[in-house]
C-alpha cells in the first residue's frame, strides 16, 4: 500500500465547452477523450458500431451526446459531464449545448467551471451565440478562455482566415473581463492541435489544446478571501454538543478565533472544528466542517459565521445581473423566492435598470426580461441577506430566483454592488402590490415551550405566505416584550396582559386582510381561548416538543439560567404550560423535520384562506 | 489533534458530497438513502456518517431486494446495518416474484422493470419518500453524465431529461409539490478510481466479492457468471474454477465477473489505472439496446 504522503496531490480543472450549435463541441470532447486514452475499449467498439449507423467512420460526438433525442437530432440538449486525467491534471468537462434554446443548460455548466473552451466554426465566424457564451463566461467570472477555431481543414488550414477571426474576436470582446485568452486553430474531427501539434498547421506556433488545459493557472483564491461560513444545519450530540455544520465558503478559521454571527451581529469564539472523528485546528475553503462556539447562541440554517473585521454587507436591497431562464417572463413587483447561500427569502424585483444587447453588449432600456435575456435589476428581499459582490466572492455573491408556485428555477443572479445597509430593516415589509379588500385575514397563533421551534416555523411560514402574495405580519413574543409590553414582568397577571395586547394587535391586522403570525409561548389556556373568541379567523398551532428536548436544545441558554435559579417563573421549569386541548395543527418537532411542520401549517392556512 | 494535510482532490470531492447530503437533510421532509450494498453505497454511507457526526444519520436506508442478489451481499448488508444501528427498509416486489418474474423468462429489460423500477417506485410511494439519495456517478454511463445533482421526478417518478431544472453553482433547488420527488446524487463528480482511493484512505468495508479469489464460474460466451441462483445456462455447463472478481455488483445472473488477480484494494486501484474496459461492461441491463439506461431512468430506475 502506498502511503498517503507519497502520492502526488492531483490538481483538478473544471472546464466548459461552449460555442454555437454545430461548431463541434461534442466532437472536440470526444476527440480529446479518445486521443488522451480516456475511452474504454468496449465504449469504443460500441461507438464505431453507432458511427457507421450514422454513416460515418468515426464520430466522437456520439460519446458525449448521452440522450437518445440528442443522437437522433445531432445536437446537444443538456450538459454532459465527462472525466479524464493526464499525468498532470484531472479534468471535469462540462460539454454544454450551443443551441440558444438551451442556453440555461450552458449556464448550468458555466457556473461551476474555471475555464472555458469556446469553439468557433472557422467558416461561419462569430455568431450571436458565440457572443452570448463569451459574455456569460465573463459574467460568471471564468478567468481563462480558450478560443478553438474549428474545422480548419475546411478552409485549407488558411492562416489569414484564422488571424482575421482572431482580430474579430478581440474586437467584439474588448469590454469583457478575462484574465487569460488563447486562440488555437484546430480540426476536432481529425484531431489536429487537440492533443498533439498538427503538422498540417505549421504556421501555428502555440501549444495544442490539451497542453494549454494542462498549463493554465487556476489557483483557488477562495482561501485568501475573508472568512464566511453559511450554516446549513445544526448538529446536536451528547453532552450539549452543538455543531454548526456547513462548507467554508471562503477564507480560513482556527480554534480560538473570533467570528461575528449574522444576522445577530454577536461576537463569538471558535471552540472546536471537526470533520467526523477528526478534530482540526484550522479549516479553510472549501472544507465541510462542524464548528462549535464557546458562547451559547441561537444560530440556525441561513445564519452566517464571518470574519469580524470584514463581514459581508447585510442588506435587503441590492443590484444584480439576472440571466432569465424561464419561459415565463420576468415580472416586477411579483413575489419570488431567492436562494442565497443557505438562506431562502421572499423577494421582488423593484425595477429593471437595463438589459444587455447580446450583439453589441450595449445596455438598452427594458421593462422586463424573457428567456435567455440578461439584464440588471434592483432587488428587494423581505429579510436581510449577507452578501458580497460576485466579483469579490462567488459564493456570497450568487443566488437563484425560484418560482414559489411552479417551484422551478427562474433565473441565475449575480450581485453587483450590494447597497449600503439599511439600518431600519423591518423584516416583514416588502414592496408588493396590495391585493385589495377581498384579501382575507387570519390570526395564526403559534404556542409552545421555549425552544420548541416556534420562531423557526413562524419565519419559514412567513416566507412561504409572502411568496404566495399574501400580506403577512409577524408578532414575535420576544420582540413584543421589547416594545409593546416593555414594562411587563412575568407574573400570571402580567403574562395575560401581554397576551391580550398581542391579541388586540393581531385582531386589528386580521380585520384588515393581513395574516398575523403570532409566535409566543402563551402558556395559559384560558387567555388563549379568550383571544380565540374575539378574533374571527383564528388558527391555533401547537408546537409540541417534550420539555427535556427543549431543555437540551436550549437555544438561548434560558433553561440553564432558570435551573440555576437566576430567574423564577420560567415556563416548564417552575411555571406551568397548559397545552391546547384541540389545536388546529400540531407540530411534533422532536420527530418531524422542519419542512414537514412548515408544510402542515402552510397547508392549514391556505385551506382557511381559499 | 491532526496536523493539517494537503487538501487533495479527494478531500474536495468529500467536502462537496457532505455539503449535498446536508442540503438534503435541510430541504426535505422524508429523505431516504438508496442502499444497494455496492462500493458506491458504502462510500455514500460513510459520507452520511461524516456529514452528521456525532448525530445519527437522519435518513432511513432503503434496499430494493430482487431476491437475485448474491448471498454475500445480503450478509454484508445485514452486518453493516446491525453494526451501525441503521434504520433499514427492505422492499421486494412479491407479486411479480409470485407470478414467476425472472430474467430468463422475461428478459432482463422486463425483469428489471418489475423487480427494480416498479419495486423502487412502490417503496418510495409507500414510505412517502420525497428525496431518494443514490450512489450513481456521472462517469458510469453516458445518460447518467447528463443528470443533475438534484434531479427532479414528477408525480409518477419519471425523469424528463430534455427539461431539467437549471442547476447553478451549489444552490440546489429542492422545492417540490406533494407527490413529486427528487433523486439526489452526492457522488456525481466521483470516478470509479476516486471511489476506490477513498475506500482505501478511509478503510471502508466492502463486499468481499470485489476481491479476486478462486471461484466457480459459468462461462457463457464472453460472460463469466457466478452460479448462485438456478438458471437455464447452468444445466449444460460445468462450472470452471477461475481467479475472478466483481467490478460492479448487481443481480447474480445479470452481473458478470472479470478475470483478475486483484485481491486487495491497492491491487484493484492498480488494475483500474491500466484498465482498458469500462466498469459496467458486464452489466447486461445497460446493453439491451441503444439508450436502454436512459429509457430505464426515464421510467424511474436509478
Amino acid at each position: 500500500m502506498i502511503p498517503e504522503a507519497c502520492q502526488k496531490p492531483r490538481d483538478l480543472l473544471r472546464f466548459l465547452t461552449a460555442g454555437s450549435v454545430d461548431d463541434g463541441k461534442s466532437t472536440l470532447i470526444g476527440r480529446l477523450l479518445h486521443d488522451s486514452g480516456g475511452i474504454y475499449e468496449d465504449e469504443l467498439a460500441a461507438l464505431s458500431r453507432k458511427s457507421s449507423a450514422h454513416g460515418r467512420s468515426f464520430d466522437p460526438s456520439l460519446l458525449t451526446d448521452g440522450l437518445k433525442a440528442e443522437r437522433e437530432q445531432g445536437i446537444t440538449i443538456d450538459v454532459a459531464y465527462r472525466y479524464f486525467s493526464t499525468a498532470r491534471r484531472e479534468f471535469i468537462i462540462a460539454d454544454s449545448p450551443g443551441h440558444d434554446q438551451y442556453t440555461r443548460n450552458m449556464v448550468t455548466g458555466a457556473s461551476t467551471a474555471q475555464a472555458a473552451v469556446l469553439l468557433i466554426d472557422v467558416r461561419h465566424g462569430i455568431l450571436p451565440q458565440t457572443r452570448r457564451h463569451a459574455y456569460i463566461a465573463s459574467l460568471l467570472g471564468i478567468q481563462v478562455v480558450i478560443v478553438a477555431v474549428n474545422k480548419m481543414d475546411l478552409v485549407g488550414f488558411d492562416a489569414d482566415i484564422f488571424h482575421r477571426l482572431r482580430k474579430d474576436y478581440l474586437e467584439f470582446s474588448a469590454s469583457l473581463r478575462v484574465r487569460e485568452l488563447h486562440f488555437i486553430p484546430v480540426c476536432a474531427l481529425e484531431g489536429d492541435n487537440v492533443t498533439a501539434k498538427s503538422p498540417r498547421i505549421p504556421w501555428y506556433e502555440g501549444m495544442p489544446l490539451l497542453q494549454v488545459l494542462e498549463m493554465v493557472e487556476v489557483a483557488d483564491d477562495r482561501i485568501s478571501k475573508h472568512f464566511r461560513l453559511p450554516v446549513q444545519t445544526v448538529i446536536r450530540g451528547e453532552s450539549g454538543f452543538r455543531g454548526y455544520a456547513g462548507q467554508v465558503a471562503s477564507g480560513r478559521i482556527g480554534t480560538g478565533d473570533e467570528v461575528v454571527v449574522l444576522p445577530s451581529r454577536l461576537p463569538a469564539r471558535i471552540s472546536q472544528i471537526t470533520n467526523y472523528r477528526l478534530q482540526m485546528e484550522e479549516a479553510h475553503a472549501p472544507m465541510s466542517v462542524a464548528i462549535t462556539l464557546r458562547e451559547q447562541m441561537d444560530i440556525g440554517r441561513g445564519d452566517m459565521l464571518c470574519d469580524p473585521e470584514h463581514s459581508p454587507v447585510s442588506t435587503r436591497q441590492f443590484r444584480a445581473k439576472l440571466i432569465w431562464m424561464s419561459e415565463l417572463p420576468m415580472r416586477s413587483n411579483q413575489p419570488y423566492l431567492i436562494r442565497h447561500t443557505t438562506q431562502t427569502a421572499c423577494m421582488s424585483i423593484l425595477k429593471v435598470l437595463h438589459k444587455v444587447d447580446i450583439h453589441t453588449f450595449a445596455e438598452v432600456e427594458a421593462g422586463s426580461l424573457v428567456l435567455n435575456e440578461i439584464g440588471e435589476v434592483e432587488i428587494q428581499t423581505h429579510k436581510p441577506i449577507f452578501c458580497d459582490s460576485y466579483s469579490s466572492n462567488r459564493t456570497t455573491g450568487s443566488f437563484i430566483v425560484v418560482d414559489p408556485i411552479h417551484n422551478t428555477t427562474l433565473a441565475a443572479g449575480i450581485i453587483m454592488e450590494p447597497s449600503v445597509e439599511d439600518p431600519n430593516s423591518d423584516p416583514s415589509s416588502l414592496a408588493l402590490p396590495n391585493r385589495g379588500p377581498e384579501d382575507r385575514g387570519l390570526t395564526v397563533w403559534i404556542t409552545g415551550l421555549s425552544g420548541a421551534g416556534k420562531t423557526t416555523i413562524c419565519e419559514a411560514v412567513h416566507t412561504e405566505l409572502l411568496a404566495r402574495g399574501h400580506r403577512v405580519e409577524m408578532l414575535d413574543g420576544d420582540v413584543i416584550r421589547k416594545h409593546l409590553s416593555r414594562e411587563l414582568g412575568f407574573s400570571k397577571v402580567e403574562r395575560d396582559e401581554n397576551i391580550r395586547r398581542i391579541g388586540f394587535v393581531a385582531n386589528l391586522l386580521t380585520r384588515n386582510g393581513v395574516v398575523a403570525l403570532v409566535s409566543a409561548i402563551s402558556p395559559y389556556r384560558a387567555v388563549r381561548d379568550e383571544i380565540r373568541q374575539e378574533i374571527s379567523g383564528f388558527l391555533e398551532v401547537f408546537v409540541n416538543a417534550p420539555l427535556n428536548v427543549c431543555e437540551r436544545r436550549d437555544p438561548k441558554g434560558l433553561y440553564k439560567r432558570a435551573r440555576s435559579g437566576e430567574f423564577r417563573g420560567f415556563t416548564g421549569i417552575d411555571d406551568p404550560y397548559e397545552p391546547p386541548l384541540s389545536p388546529d395543527v400540531e407540530c411534533k418537532t422532536d420527530s418531524e423535520t422542519v419542512k414537514e411542520s412548515v408544510d402542515k401549517v402552510v397547508a392549514a392556512i391556505l385551506k382557511v384562506l381559499s | 489533534m491532526m496536523s493539517p494535510r494537503h487538501f487533495s482532490e479527494l478531500d474536495e470531492l468529500e467536502s462537496e458530497s457532505i455539503y449535498i447530503l446536508r442540503e438534503v437533510a435541510a430541504q426535505f421532509s422524508r429523505p431516504a438513502l438508496l442502499y444497494s450494498i455496492g462500493k458506491d453505497s458504502s462510500v455514500l454511507l460513510r459520507l452520511a456518517q461524516k456529514a452528521f457526526y456525532p448525530a445519527k444519520i437522519p435518513f432511513r436506508l432503503l434496499h430494493i431486494d430482487t431476491t437475485y442478489k448474491f448471498r454475500e451481499m445480503i450478509e454484508f448488508r445485514d452486518r453493516v446495518c446491525r453494526e451501525l444501528g441503521l434504520d433499514l427498509i427492505v422492499h421486494t416486489n412479491r407479486e411479480a416474484l409470485a407470478e414467476g418474474a425472472n430474467p430468463f423468462r422475461l428478459g432482463t429489460t422486463k425483469c428489471c422493470a418489475l423487480l427494480k423500477t416498479k419495486a423502487l417506485l412502490d417503496a418510495l410511494r409507500e414510505h412517502e419518500i420525497d428525496a431518494a439519495i443514490g450512489g450513481a456517478r456521472r462517469d458510469e454511463e453516458k445518460s447518467r453524465a447528463k443528470e443533475r445533482v438534484f434531479s427532479f421526478r414528477d408525480g409518477f417518478g419519471q425523469w424528463d431529461p430534455k427539461n431539467q431544472r437549471p442547476e447553478l453553482w451549489n444552490l440546489y433547488n429542492g422545492r417540490i409539490d406533494k407527490g413529486e420527488s427528487v433523486r439526489v446524487f452526492p457522488l456525481s463528480n466521483w470516478t470509479e478510481l476516486d471511489v476506490w482511493e477513498y475506500i482505501r484512505r478511509e478503510e471502508i468495508p466492502v463486499v468481499p466479492l470485489y476481491f479476486a479469489a478462486e471461484r466457480r464460474v459459468l462461462v457463457s460466451g464472453e460472460k463469466l457468471i457466478i452460479p448462485e441462483h438456478e438458471s437455464p445456462i447452468q444445466k449444460d455447463d460445468v462450472p470452471a474454477l477461475m481467479k475472478i472478481r466483481m467490478r460492479s455488483l448487481g443481480c447474480t445472473y445479470c452481473s458478470g465477473a472479470i478475470r483478475s488477480a486483484a485481491d486487495s484494494i491497492s491491487g484493484i486501484i492498480e488494475e483500474l489505472k491500466v484498465a482498458r474496459r469500462s466498469e459496467r461492461e458486464n452489466r447486461l441491463i445497460d446493453h439491451d439496446e441503444d439508450g436502454s439506461m436512459e429509457l430505464k431512468k426515464r421510467e424511474g430506475y436509478f
